[in-house]
């Protein structure tokens, strides 16, 4: 047993409402939590699980529409739940500190990201300005942060998501807090970036002896941080213990089905032999207007009825490359064929039909789908549009498309998206693309802003259209999980070029192109050693931004 | 910084091809009107031929492109041409007028712009409180009444009942500038009633809508006192809404001001132009048309380069 006086943080039988529909809703009902100084705590489930929300807690903290209504939080010996605002308001910053999940949004545009840094020890009096200064160049310096002399004295907007990110954890660190609560701090990074940050955040933990919360829907992730895990489901502890047990042996059953979701697997399809590629890309540059080129000779081939996934960093041009394959952005160079003919690279020359073939599902089902309009009608619309159905036919058809996407007509016909699910409003989504009936799907990311369960729901259900209904898929993801987990084909990216392409089963044997080799081993595994292992084979300073630089996409130590 | 003076240039240049457009309308319309300045001179009983000799002598048996053009000359040296009722030089007399009417709106901005944004700032901090209600309940009434209503009741309290400030605005000359300020309070408190509620729900808006980002967020979990976030973190992000209704409500304080300066007999350019819209003095109305075009578009510019150097974004590209 651990002395009680090690205990920093004990949270007994939390309640915590949240004001929906104009009434009081219990999100969090009844979770404890002890937390001893120098330990890091994995809160891991899916969203909606309450994870952030007692992160805040933690802090003494309701968020704007939901309130502690019950049970004792009690930080080193103060009860955060009958403390004054005033009170809690000043271990915020000083004692414990908070890392959220974008650093982009977090850090205020209008200041420079050093003066932030120094807000709170100079609110505290804990530092003068200057003094407080230099301890930020030195914890940039630890957090090996390129240029820490000069990087702090920079605005928000000119410095890279992942730099930001390990400047908010420096930033956490400025009053040398005893407790860190990290909110998914790495989740809207890419998995190269995502190495350096997580290793950044666990070297500085260790070396302050902090204690942290760490919370994350990424079971890998948790694996390489925390000291013990536990299991979240709507506001319920499902069950916690040390990281190794958790991994080697779950208890209840909803944690084995998470640790499960990654083994969905699918069996990989080749090329039909002699046919014509549904949609070629061939030899296209692309750029935006007045910018550079985003795209510089990219060209690969898509077969009817295969997943083609098209994988690399943010900015690598994947999602240009579709811009392209719709007609939004018209090449400068190069063409795209579909079946043979030339598609017409601007989609306002685009006949009906040709517009018809080729659908888009986007990566962010919220903004995607007009919040203020009925399921029926917006997918209804592509329906009359393309097929001019009316009246009965095209209530049918709706119909159809909603038991295709597995929902029940009858109970989404008259709802609005709002009313909908993360899951659901993705599974609209893809029925607005099906209702144009096109032989080819574009799915820009469509999991990556969904809980792993919900997103192996949505993959099965893609799997069982392209079945059914002979469809082509370009997949375009960062994540290879999901890329072991559904494609035939695969096409890697990096810098607006295609470094690597190939049937999946020999891209994910080596020998590799570097770049895909730094992408595979940037994935986390499950192994809690891993992160450990990796950074003695790769060395701490070169991992991520650092690794990729080092490689040239020109460089082709590649047996074809 | 080279981009954004690059910016104000365009901005600048736009501005300067509306105002030709606009004068081009003003005087277009102006001619359009039934009867021309030479029968306005000599009245209905003129003949025919005092009516051409007059119209000679004046330049107007011109096409009206040429005097349009000849007028445009003379508007960007500042000569508006001279008055047809007095014979008196535009500029002289709309100049002074126009002095009096920049005054009474600075006199007006200088108390309601900072007086709105630190209510607003306060009703933002203070949101949903008996404070805020209040606040914008009487910021409301204020608005919501016709300005000239206003003045009668300011008139009504301060001069007639207690005494306090003169109930007429007449200006003489070698008034010692409190004197002024006295004199002209009145005016100056009916418009900073008019336009504050305005600048003020701005200023609560533009801070609320921010409350909600997750900067916000992260300055409250920095333990940031509830004041300065708004004012550190918030308000910095505002400021392009705010300077945008700033830089309309002193266009309107220079040319929506003729109610007010009518109830105080105060001598400003909106009085002069209704002034001089009865006495079919056309010259003098074109010019101040003109003038009130001009501050418009000024102002509007003034707003876009101010929402422009708020940007950091704009302010220290990558």
């Amino acid at each position: 047993m651990v002395k009680s006086k090690d205990v920093l943080l004990e949270i007994r039988d939390l309640q915590i409402q949240g004001y929906s529909d104009e009434q009081w809703v219990d999100i969090i009902k009844g979770v404890d939590l002890t937390l001893h100084r120098g330990e890091v705590l994995g809160l891991i489930g899916e969203s909606g699980a309450g994870k952030s929300t007692i992160g805040a807690a933690a802090m003494g903290y309701a968020r704007d529409g939901t309130r502690i209504s019950g049970g004792s939080i009690e930080f080193d010996g103060m009860e955060l739940t009958t403390a004054t605002e005033a009170e809690r308001r000043s271990l915020r910053g000083s004692r414990i500190a908070y890392v959220a999940q974008s650093a982009a949004a977090s850090f205020n545009p209008a200041h420079k990201i050093i003066d932030q840094h120094t807000e709170a020890p100079l609110q505290y009096r804990l530092k003068k300005r200057l003094e407080a200064q230099e301890d930020a160049i030195e914890l940039y310096n630890r957090l090996r942060l390129p240029n820490p002399e000069e990087i702090g004295f920079r605005y928000p907007h000119q410095v890279s998501g992942g730099q930001l990110q390990r400047a908010m954890t420096a930033m956490a660190m400025s009053c040398r807090p005893d407790l860190i609560i990290f909110d998914e701090p790495t989740t809207a990074l890419d998995v190269t970036t995502q190495i350096e940050v997580l290793a950044a955040i666990r070297d500085i933990v260790d070396q302050f002896n902090t204690a942290a919360i760490y919370i994350t829907h990424d079971l890998a992730v948790v694996a390489q941080m925390a000291d013990t895990i536990k299991v979240l489901l709507k506001g319920e502890e499902v069950e916690e213990a040390p990281t190794k047990e958790m991994l080697d042996n779950p208890k209840e059953d909803y944690t084995k089905s998470l640790w499960a979701v990654r083994s969905l697997k699918r069996e990989q399809k080749s090329r039909p032999e002699g046919a014509t590629p549904l949609i070629s890309v061939k030899n296209v540059d692309a750029a935006y207007t007045g910018g550079v080129k985003v795209l510089d000779d990219v060209s690969f081939d898509i077969y009817e009825g295969m997943t083609v996934a098209v994988v690399g960093e943010s900015g690598s041009g994947k999602s240009t490359t579709a811009r392209v394959i719709t007609g939004l952005l018209p090449p400068m160079e190069g063409e795209v064929l579909f079946k043979g003919e030339p598609f017409p690279p601007d989609y306002h020359n685009r006949s009906r039909e040709q517009l018809r073939q080729c659908q888009m599902i986007y990566q962010m089902a919220d903004t995607a789908l007009n919040p203020k309009v009925k399921i029926a009608e917006i997918i209804g619309r592509p329906a009359q549009f393309y097929h001019g159905l009316k009246g009965g036919k095209l209530k049918n058809r709706v119909d159809e498309l909603l038991d295709l996407i597995e929902l029940e007509p009858s109970q989404y016909y008259n709802r609005y998206p709002p009313e909908l699910s993360g899951g659901q409003k993705q599974r609209i989504g893809i029925a607005r693309a099906l209702a144009a009936d096109p032989t080819f799907i574009i799915c820009d990311e469509v999991t990556s802003a969904l809980d792993q369960l919900v997103a192996e729901g949505i993959l099965k259900l893609l799997n069982r259209l392209q079945k059914e209904l002979n469809l082509a898929y370009m997949f375009i993801t960062h994540d290879l999980a999901t890329v072991r987990a559904i494609a035939d084909e695969v096409v890697v990216m990096q810098h607006g070029k295609v470094v690597e392409q190939g049937p999946k089963e020999e891209m994910f044997t080596p020998p590799h192109h570097p770049y895909t080799d730094l992408l595979l081993s940037s994935v986390p595994e499950m192994d809690p050693d891993w992160l450990t292992t990796l950074l003695e084979e790769r060395g701490v300073d070169n991992i991520g931004d650092a690794a990729s630089a080092r490689i040239d996409p020109e460089d082709s130590r590649i047996s074809k | 910084m080279g981009d954004i003076l690059g910016l104000i240039g365009k901005r600048l240049g736009l501005g300067l091809v509306i105002l030709l457009v606009i004068s081009a309308i003003i005087f277009f319309m102006v001619e359009l009107l039934p009867g021309d300045i030479a029968q306005a001179v000599l009245g209905q009983g003129a003949t025919d031929e005092n009516l051409a000799a007059l119209r000679r002598e004046m330049g107007l048996d011109k096409p009206a492109i040429v005097r349009y053009f000849e007028w445009l000359g003379g508007a960007v040296t500042f000569d508006f041409g001279n008055s047809i009722v007095t014979g008196e030089r535009v500029s002289v007399l709309i100049g002074e007028r126009f002095r009096n009417t920049l005054f009474l709106a600075t006199y007006a901005a200088a108390i309601a712009v900072p007086l709105a944004i630190i209510l607003g700032i306060v009703v933002a901090l203070l949101r949903n409180t008996v404070f805020d209600r209040v606040a914008n309940v009487l910021t409301l009434t204020s608005i919501s009444s016709p300005e000239f209503f206003l003045g009668y009741i300011l008139i009504l309290y301060f001069s007639v009942n207690w005494g306090m400030f003169p109930a007429i605005a007449s200006l003489s000359q070698n008034m010692s500038l409190w004197d002024l300020l006295h004199r002209t309070f009145l005016p100056a408190l009916t418009l900073v009633l008019v336009v504050t509620a305005h600048m003020m729900r701005m200023t609560r808006a533009a801070i609320i809508n921010l409350m909600a980002s997750p900067y916000i967020e992260m300055a409250r979990l920095k333990g940031t006192p509830p004041w300065k976030v708004i004012v550190r973190h918030a308000l910095p992000n505002a400021w392009a809404p705010i300077i945008n209704v700033v830089a309309l409500n002193l266009a309107y304080l220079i040319t929506g001001v003729v109610l007010v300066e009518v109830v105080f007999v105060y001598p400003g350019i909106g009085q002069a132009l209704v002034d001089n819209v009865s006495k079919r003095d056309f010259p003098v109305v074109q010019a101040a048309c003109l003038i009130f075009a001009a501050t418009f578009i000024l102002l509007n510019l003034a707003a876009d380069v101010g929402a422009i150097l708020t940007n950091p974004r704009l302010r220290h590209p990558k």
